[in-house]
Order: C-alpha cells, then sequence, then structure tokens
C-alpha cells in the first residue's frame, strides 16, 4: 500500500517538475531558433539568463512583486542581447569570441553586483514564491491534473508559445523573411528586406524569451539567487536548438527531455539512492550529450549561420 | 517605337579602375539586346547600376520616358526591372512559390496566401511557357529550372526590362535553347531583355542588337543580322583572333592513367560515381564531357587523393594508387588543375611565391631540414611569374588580389612546372576572358606536345570540341558516350550529355551502327538499349 502510493507520488513529482524545469530552457531555446534562423549563432545565452536571474531576484526583491522581478528579468536579457547584436550584426565581430566574453563577463558581474547588494548571508536572501495556478476541473485529474495543470503561470504561458512561435515563423510574411535571411541573406536583400533590421529584431526577442527564462529560474523556481545558477543551462539551450533540428515543437521536446533527466536526478537524490549525488548532477549533460552524438549529424543548419553579412556596394 | 530604357553618358570609376567610361545604351520595347564584352569589359558594372547595386559618378537613366535615379535592387524591381543573377538569388531550402513572394505583401496581411500565390505562378508558367511547379523545393531543380524561377521571380514582380547575367554559362546546350525559346516568347509579348554574354555564337542566334563593350567603353552597337561573329569578335578584342586553336595530330603513347570501375560518394554520402572506367594516354588530351554535378568533381578529387574511392581502382604508370594520399600521388606525377581557384586551388591569404611551391613545399630547393629557403622560393615564383605572363607588382602580393585570370596563370604555373606525367584540368577557363582562355588553351596543348597525358574535364562544350583528342561523356557518375575527337558531332554530345542516350539511338539509328562498327563504347550502349 504504502509503495504504490509512494510510487505515485513520485511519479507526480517528477512529471511535475520536468514540466517546470524544462521551462527557462525552452523560453531561451525558443529565442535561439529565431535568432538562429536569422543567421545568428548567440551563444550567450547563459550571459542572458544569468543576468535575467539576478536582475529578476532584485526587482523581485525590492519591489516585492515578481511580476515587476520578471518583467526587470526580461530587460536585463534584452540588454545583453542588445550588447550582442552591437557587436556582432553591426560591428560584425565574430560571434563566437563575442558569446564566450559575454558570458565570462556575465558570471564575474553577477556576482560582484549580488555581493555588493546582498553581502554573504548565512540565511540568503528570498522572495515570496510564485504561487501555482490550479485550472478549475482540469486540475483535479488524477495525476495529469499535479503534472499539467498546477502550474505557474509562466509555464502555461511558455507552452503556449510554442505553437506560436512556430505559426509565426512558418506561416508569416515576417517569418518568411528571418528565415531568408538566415540561408541567403544577399538574395534576401536584392528584394528588399533589411538584414541588419531583422537580425536585431531576431537577437532583441531571444533576449526577451531568455530573460524571462533566467527570471523564472531565480524568481519563479528558487525564490532566490545563487552564484552560477543557471549553471549551462544557456548552453543546454544551445543544444536543444540542434537536437530540435530549430523547430518549436521539436524543441520543446528536448526541452522536456533534458528537463526529465535533471529532475529525475533532483527526485533520485530526494528519495535517497545510493548513488553519489555529483554522479546524478551529471545526468542531464550526460542526456545532452548522447543526444547530440545521434541527433547533430542529421541536422541542417541555416546556411548563413554565424556569418556576418557584409553590404555590397 | 520608343525606346524603354535609355542609359546616357554613365561613368563608373572605381578605386583604380575607369570601369564603365560615358557609356550610353539604348533598349528598345520587347527588344533582345546582346551586351557583349570580355570580362572586366564594364559589361556587369553597368547593369548593376542600372540595377542599383552600384552608384554611377555620371550619367542619366530614363525608363519608360522617365528619369530615374535608382538606388537599390529592391527599387529597381519596383521600377520594373529584374535581373537574373549568374548565381541565382534562390534559397535552395524553400519551394519556388516561397523565393518568389519573398519580400512581399501578402494579400492576407501578416499570413501568406500560398494558394493564390500558386495560382498566379501557374498562370505566367503557362502563359510564357515556363513549365515551373510552385510546390517544388529549389534544391530540387535542375539549373535551367532554377533559372526560369528566377525569371518568373521577376515577371511576377511586374518587371517590363529583364536584365539576364551570362545565363547560359551553366546550362547545357538543350537548356540553352529552352531558354532563347522562352526568352523570344517574352520578348514577343512585350518584355525587354539584356542579354549579358561573351559568346559569340549566342549573342547571334538570340539577340536583336548587340552593343559591344571594351575597356569600359562602347565600340558600337549594331543590328545582329548586319554583323558576324568574326566582326563581333574583332570589336570585342580589339584584333583578329583565332576563334579555331590550331592543332597537330595527335600522338598518343602508352596509358598513363588508367581509371577501372571507378565507384565513389559524394559529400551527402549518395553515389556520385557508379563504375568509371577510363584510360588517358601520353601526349593526348581525353575531354571529360558533362554538365555540372554529374559526378565531375567527386570523379577528380579520387584521382588527386582527396575522395576515397569506394570500389574500383586508379592506376598511374601502371601502378595501384586506389586511395592514396595527395602528396603521394603528386610525387607519383600527378598535377591538378581544380575547379575552384580560389577555394581549392589556392590559399588567398599566401603570398604568390608561398602559393607556388604548394605541394612541394617540403622538397629542396624550397626546403630544407624542414626550414624555407625564402629566396629560392622568391626566386622560383619570379621565374613562374615571367613564363607564363602573370600580371602582379611582385611575389609578395596576396594571392586573393589576382585576377581570376592571372590566379589561374599562376596555378597552371605551379602544377606544370613541378615533375609530372598527367595533367587534370577541371573547367580550366571557367570565368576567364578570351585572352586568358586562349592562352590556357595554348599551354594545354603544349603540355600535350610534351608527352604529358592531359584529363580535361569540362561543362564548356565548345572547349571539349576544340582541344580535346578524344571525348568522353558522364551523365550521373557513369560515361556515357566516348568517341575520337573527329567523330563527334556536337548535337549528340549535347544529347548524351543530358542523358537521353536512347533517343539518339532512335533517331540516328544509321549514324551510330557506323560508330559501332569502329567498335566506339558508347554506339555500342546505344545499340544495346535500341
Amino acid at each position: 500500500m504504502l509503495e504504490t502510493v509512494f510510487n505515485r507520488l513520485f511519479l507526480v513529482t517528477f512529471l511535475a517538475s520536468t514540466i517546470r524545469m524544462a521551462t527557462p530552457i525552452l523560453l531561451a531555446a525558443l529565442g535561439e531558433i529565431y535568432t538562429e534562423k536569422s543567421g545568428v549563432l548567440n551563444i550567450s545565452l547563459e550571459a542572458q539568463m544569468l543576468t535575467a536571474a539576478l536582475a529578476g531576484f532584485i526587482g523581485a526583491y525590492y519591489t516585492q512583486n515578481n511580476w515587476l522581478g520578471l518583467l526587470l528579468g526580461m530587460l536585463a536579457g534584452i540588454l545583453i542581447s542588445l550588447l550582442f547584436a552591437l557587436l556582432t550584426v553591426s560591428l560584425r565581430a565574430d560571434q563566437i569570441v563575442v558569446g564566450i566574453t559575454l558570458n565570462l563577463f556575465a558570471l564575474g558581474l553577477t556576482t560582484f553586483i549580488y555581493r555588493v547588494l546582498f553581502g554573504v548571508a548565512v540565511i540568503p536572501p528570498h522572495v515570496e514564491p510564485m504561487v501555482e495556478v490550479h485550472i478549475p476541473v482540469l486540475s483535479d485529474l488524477p495525476v495529469i491534473g499535479p503534472v499539467l495543470f498546477q502550474q505557474k503561470a509562466v509555464v502555461y504561458l511558455t507552452f503556449l508559445l510554442v505553437p506560436i512561435a512556430h505559426w509565426f515563423l512558418f506561416r508569416t510574411t515576417i517569418g518568411l523573411k528571418i528565415r531568408s535571411v538566415g540561408e541567403y541573406p544577399l538574395a534576401a536583400e536584392t528584394v528588399g528586406i533589411n538584414v541588419t533590421r531583422t537580425r536585431y529584431l531576431c537577437i532583441l526577442l531571444s533576449g526577451l524569451g531568455t530573460g524571462l527564462g533566467g527570471a523564472f529560474l531565480s524568481v519563479g523556481q528558487l525564490a532566490r539567487f545563487t552564484d552560477n545558477m543557471t549553471a549551462g543551462r544557456g548552453f543546454i539551450a544551445l543544444a536543444i536548438v540542434i537536437f530540435g533540428q530549430w523547430k518549436p515543437y521539436r524543441a520543446a521536446l528536448a526541452a522536456l527531455i533534458f528537463a526529465a533527466a535533471d529532475a529525475l536526478q533532483l527526485s533520485l537524490q530526494a528519495v535517497g539512492v545510493q548513488i553519489p549525488s555529483q554522479f546524478l548532477l551529471m545526468l542531464p549533460y550526460g542526456v545532452t550529450v548522447l543526444a547530440m552524438i545521434f541527433v547533430a549529424r542529421r541536422a541542417t543548419a541555416p546556411a548563413a549561420l554565424a556569418q556576418p553579412y557584409v553590404k555590397e556596394g | 517605337m520608343a525606346p524603354i530604357l535609355c542609359m546616357r553618358g554613365i561613368t563608373k570609376h572605381f578605386p583604380g579602375v575607369l570601369a564603365n567610361d560615358r557609356i550610353d545604351l539604348e533598349v528598345e520595347e520587347g527588344e533582345i539586346h546582346a551586351l557583349l564584352g570580355e570580362n572586366g569589359a564594364g559589361k556587369t558594372t553597368l547593369m548593376n547600376i542600372l540595377y542599383g547595386l552600384y552608384e554611377p559618378q555620371e550619367g542619366e537613366i530614363v525608363f519608360q520616358g522617365r528619369p530615374i535615379k535608382v538606388s537599390s535592387p529592391h527599387q529597381a524591381i519596383g521600377l520594373g526591372i529584374g535581373m537574373v543573377h549568374q548565381h541565382f538569388m534562390l534559397i535552395p531550402v524553400f519551394t519556388v512559390a516561397e523565393n518568389i513572394i519573398l519580400g512581399l505583401r501578402s494579400s492576407r496581411g501578416l499570413v501568406l496566401d500560398m494558394e493564390q500565390v500558386q495560382r498566379r505562378i501557374l498562370d505566367l508558367s503557362e502563359r510564357y511557357g515556363l513549365g515551373i511547379d510552385p510546390n517544388a523545393y529549389i534544391w530540387q531543380l535542375p539549373v535551367g529550372l532554377q533559372q526560369r524561377v528566377e525569371i518568373i521571380k521577376a515577371l511576377y514582380r511586374g518587371a517590363k526590362l529583364l536584365i539576364l547575367d551570362e545565363p547560359t554559362a551553366v546550362l547545357t546546350p538543350q537548356e540553352t535553347r529552352e531558354l532563347f525559346h522562352i526568352l523570344r516568347s517574352l520578348a514577343q509579348q512585350g518584355t525587354s531583355i539584356i542579354f549579358i554574354s561573351h559568346k559569340l555564337n549566342e549573342v547571334m542566334a538570340i539577340s536583336d542588337r548587340v552593343t559591344v563593350l571594351r575597356d569600359g567603353r562602347v565600340v558600337n552597337t549594331v543590328l545582329t543580322r548586319e554583323t558576324s561573329q568574326t566582326e563581333l569578335a574583332c570589336m570585342m578584342v580589339g584584333r583578329e583572333v583565332v576563334l579555331r586553336i590550331e592543332r597537330p595530330p595527335p600522338a598518343p603513347g602508352e596509358p598513363v592513367l588508367e581509371v577501372n570501375d571507378l565507384h565513389a560518394l559524394n559529400d551527402k554520402g549518395l553515389p556520385a560515381l557508379e563504375g568509371v572506367s577510363l584510360r588517358v594516354h601520353r601526349g593526348e588530351i581525353l575531354g571529360l564531357a558533362g554538365v555540372d554535378g554529374n559526378g565531375q568533381i567527386e570523379l577528380a578529387e579520387s584521382l588527386v587523393g582527396l575522395r576515397r574511392p569506394t570500389g574500383g581502382k586508379i592506376l598511374v604508370k601502371g601502378r595501384d594508387v586506389t586511395g592514396s594520399l595527395p602528396s603521394t600521388l603528386i610525387r607519383m606525377g600527378v598535377a591538378c588543375i581544380p575547379q575552384d581557384r580560389k577555394a581549392i586551388g589556392s590559399i588567398g591569404e599566401f603570398s604568390l611565391a608561398e602559393n607556388v611551391i604548394l605541394g612541394s613545399h617540403d622538397q629542396p630547393p624550397f626546403a630544407r631540414h624542414g626550414l624555407l629557403n625564402r629566396q629560392a622560393i622568391r626566386r622560383y615564383c619570379q621565374h613562374l611569374i615571367s613564363e607564363f605572363d602573370v600580371r602582379t607588382p611582385g611575389v609578395d602580393l596576396q594571392a586573393r588580389a589576382l585576377s581570376g585570370g592571372n590566379l589561374q596563370k599562376l596555378i597552371l604555373a605551379r602544377e606544370v612546372s613541378r615533375p609530372h606525367d598527367i595533367l587534370i584540368a577541371v573547367q580550366p577557363t571557367r570565368g576567364l576572358d578570351v585572352g586568358a582562355t586562349e592562352f590556357v588553351y595554348r599551354r594545354l596543348l603544349e603540355e600535350r606536345q610534351n608527352g604529358k597525358a592531359i584529363l580535361l574535364i569540362s561543362t564548356e562544350l565548345d572547349e571539349v570540341l576544340c582541344l580535346s583528342d578524344r571525348i568522353a561523356v558522364i551523365y550521373e557518375g557513369r560515361i556515357v558516350g566516348e568517341m575520337r575527337a573527329e567523330e563527334a558531332v556536337a548535337e549528340e554530345i549535347g544529347l548524351l550529355i543530358a542523358g537521353s542516350r536512347r533517343e539518339i539511338g532512335i533517331g540516328r539509328r544509321d549514324e551510330s551502327r557506323s560508330t559501332a562498327d569502329r567498335k566506339n563504347s558508347f554506339a555500342k550502349e546505344t545499340r544495346e538499349r535500341v
């Protein structure tokens, strides 16, 4: 009897946290799909997320309003991505180098600002946790209810964004423009598409999504900020874009797989399985490496990915 | 009839070059107007000005009776000027319809209205006999059809004047004929066409009038029916040119290169060569004709060790060298002029001196004990530059600063100046003007006289016909025909190139019988099929 209850509880917790943990990565990945479809490889997702996590926490902490916190997080994401766009699109610096630099910069910057503002406390400061929104009727269903319909608002929003992102990219004129810029910018330019503006748009859009993801990590999930709390999630999002072959639905699936690995290791740790925790912590990253080995070869990236566009004449 | 386009006194300087010098050009409505000139004569510059890619320093453009200023292709398109570039402005992973409506407004606002677009494309396709399926992906289409997609793209945007930049460079003879048919139908229905070319026979075949450019100036504008190829060639080059190269009779010796039943995959992992067998003898040029993408690149790469064959054998001077390293093959006496002089043939950032020793860079006198002897290298480069007439300010210039013709001469110099027995020349004159082409031809024939074996891989049928002693045709990774040059008929090869050997067999039964008597492998093939 006890055994079955434990198992069911374990399953529900595991699935619910899978979906919750997939959210920030998926937000970042959706943004990155747009950026990469426009021909820009923005590996500074980690920087955007981490900065947004801190900005979101600061916002929520001082205003006592989690929503304002998320808003500030998005703003921070946009700021970092604006910096990235400025350096890579306008000044045509190498996208990889700029990305790495921003990641290192953000790691130092966030740690520094956090220390300056909050010092080193025994009990770290925290904000009011975000509440789950129970969807009427549906949330009462067994298993499915608590897994799918007792989540935080941002989670619902994120998964609603998946079909929207798909529709926009593949069914609208702007989506077509974005894709053309990532494939053959010169051809796009000759039919009157502004390559620079399109790329800026995508990068900033990505900053918005990634910023929300980062802020959700601190404000929505942990209710506090810790040094380097993104722990490579920005990079996982990059892998997910490739794993998802630059398609929103597939990326959502990929994000869920990664999050499942992450949730599993947490659940296993909580249950007290006799495996060293360091080993369990590796699980999601190991899954990512494995996934890349099998999928990366088949994936075809946008033809002009990571190539700066130089206008002629 | 009033001209649709008047360009008057167009002048364009680039740093150090006067690309267009007071050029006048008039195009009538419904006229096919050829713009003839060698590379660097200013044809493309002039058209880029018209299309809004460059801004002229002087001159005026009047289009449909109104003076215009074009500052971007987008604007040109809006005015009714369309251009089909040499390199297509098409996105391979998009469908035809997606490519055509890219950048245009949709009748449904933000949402794409693919059905309506498809209908309009089909209408246009039918009206001009283009045979385009709006739902096909560009990468699935042969080059000839891709070009028509470019034409539809311009028509869809309401082009009244269509500029075609060397449109036949990428086409088979059959595709060229179809294109000409389409162009005539377009012109009849009122579209004006500017046809850029340096090929005299095509200009003679398609145009109503010809404007000849040389060194950035208009030499003359003439009615096509009142001129001749010789006259045009004279205007274009500024001197008498020999259109046919003199070729002493062949004296082939023993085979140097033998390829037996060679199989190889392309970069996508699909079969590219499916049993190619060839034999090239000393003192002979074997021309391999075929349209781009039928395995020529894979064959050349297999022969120089850049691609590992999946089956079959390659013998050089009787020794099995299948799957050998490029360095081994170079030492065995294999020289190669690769198809892409910039990407594979040279290293753009290296100096000319460094480029000419590539491949022998670890051999004395250029290197001893792993140290480069810079003086010997520079001296050697100096020597090659003067012998091969490479126009350059010096040996320290970066290779990428050379013009196409000069870079090709440099690569040719490097390859034939090293001890070798066989020369594989892939598209040796692609993009070269008449002068440089003549030079390359002469050198290849000299090689032949010196007893080297030469495999000439080219998509230019005229080139193959003009240089080869024997001609083989490659289609979809197989040799579909082989014949002695004096038996070759351009028409037949043209059909073989396009992969229709059956038709030849039926249409020219008698001829193929007679060739069969001469034990010609191509004819055997046909006979078996008939």
